[in-house]
């Protein structure tokens, strides 16, 4: 793993946490949605937060596409868990919201999930190397 | 028969999210590092063999699926069940995806991190 992958995984960590806080904070602007209440989905669209928290939530989406090209699956989900840590941090600071102990228990255990994970290989090593080549690619 | 619906839901949003990762994962392991291809062939070529991969949309097809299952979920149950039991049964059911699908050394290693994981996740959203 070189430093450029372990970005590319806090950067999972980052856009995905803080997409879904930019979207939380939106929707509590926009209210509920429900079928009586259909058209709040489109108030929500036109909200500030909700469209910066869809542009973070499509940057996550590419670095969460482009670990995959380099790392497993069973590596990369345990490793970009700390994106729920991040959660709880935002949820404190940003959103002002209280945080039981409980919870602290339930950080230290992704913590250590992730410590785990993150010191072994990132990538299985297949006999057949084919899946893994990438195939000529014709210049555009 | 509403807590049998549920988890009915459940389900489906765990095997559906878990059947979009390991397509993403297997088509993003045949298209190749992202990095590499892009210091090679520049960053439209990447681009285009991304948008040009069946699998992968195959994946993000199964992702939807997972999302519009979830939000008939909450339409039923409360966020206190349906978040905790679908994220960290998604977990268990990638590691498993990854181990039978993709073929991937899912050693105890990786099996630890994903328990440490999902008993974490569950102690954060079981409120």
């Amino acid at each position: 793993m070189t430093l450029r992958k372990y970005l590319v995984i806090l950067s999972i960590v980052f856009f995905g946490s803080v997409g879904d806080a930019f979207l939380a904070r939106g929707m509590k602007y926009v209210g509920s949605v429900d079928v009586r209440h259909a058209n709040n989905l489109l108030v929500a669209l036109g909200n500030p937060f909700v469209i910066v928290g869809i542009f973070f939530l499509l940057a996550f989406m590419w670095s969460y596409m482009t670990a995959l090209s380099f790392a497993d699956l069973s590596y990369v989900l345990p490793a970009t868990a700390l994106g729920y840590v991040n959660m709880i941090l935002l949820s404190i600071f940003w959103l002002h919201e209280h945080v039981s102990p409980q919870r602290w228990v339930g950080v230290a255990f992704i913590v250590t999930g992730v410590g785990v994970v993150a010191g072994g290989p990132s990538r299985t090593e297949h006999s057949s190397s084919k899946i893994s080549e990438p195939e000529p690619v014709e210049h555009v | 028969m509403r807590m049998l619906y549920t988890w009915i839901c459940i389900f489906t949003t765990v095997s559906t999210a878990a059947a979009g990762d390991v397509f993403v994962a297997l088509a993003m392991r045949r298209i190749g590092d992202l990095g590499d291809l892009r210091r090679q062939h520049g960053f439209l070529a990447v681009v285009m063999r991304v948008l040009s991969s069946g699998v992968l949309f195959a994946g993000v097809f199964f992702m939807a699926l997972a999302f519009f299952s979830n939000l008939v979920g909450l339409s039923w149950a409360d966020l206190s069940l349906i978040g905790p039991a679908s994220a960290a049964l998604t977990f268990v059911a990638n590691a498993l995806g990854a181990k039978f699908f993709l073929r991937e050394n899912v050693d105890r290693r990786r099996w630890f991190a994903t328990i440490f994981v999902c008993c974490g996740v569950l102690l954060l959203t079981w409120s």
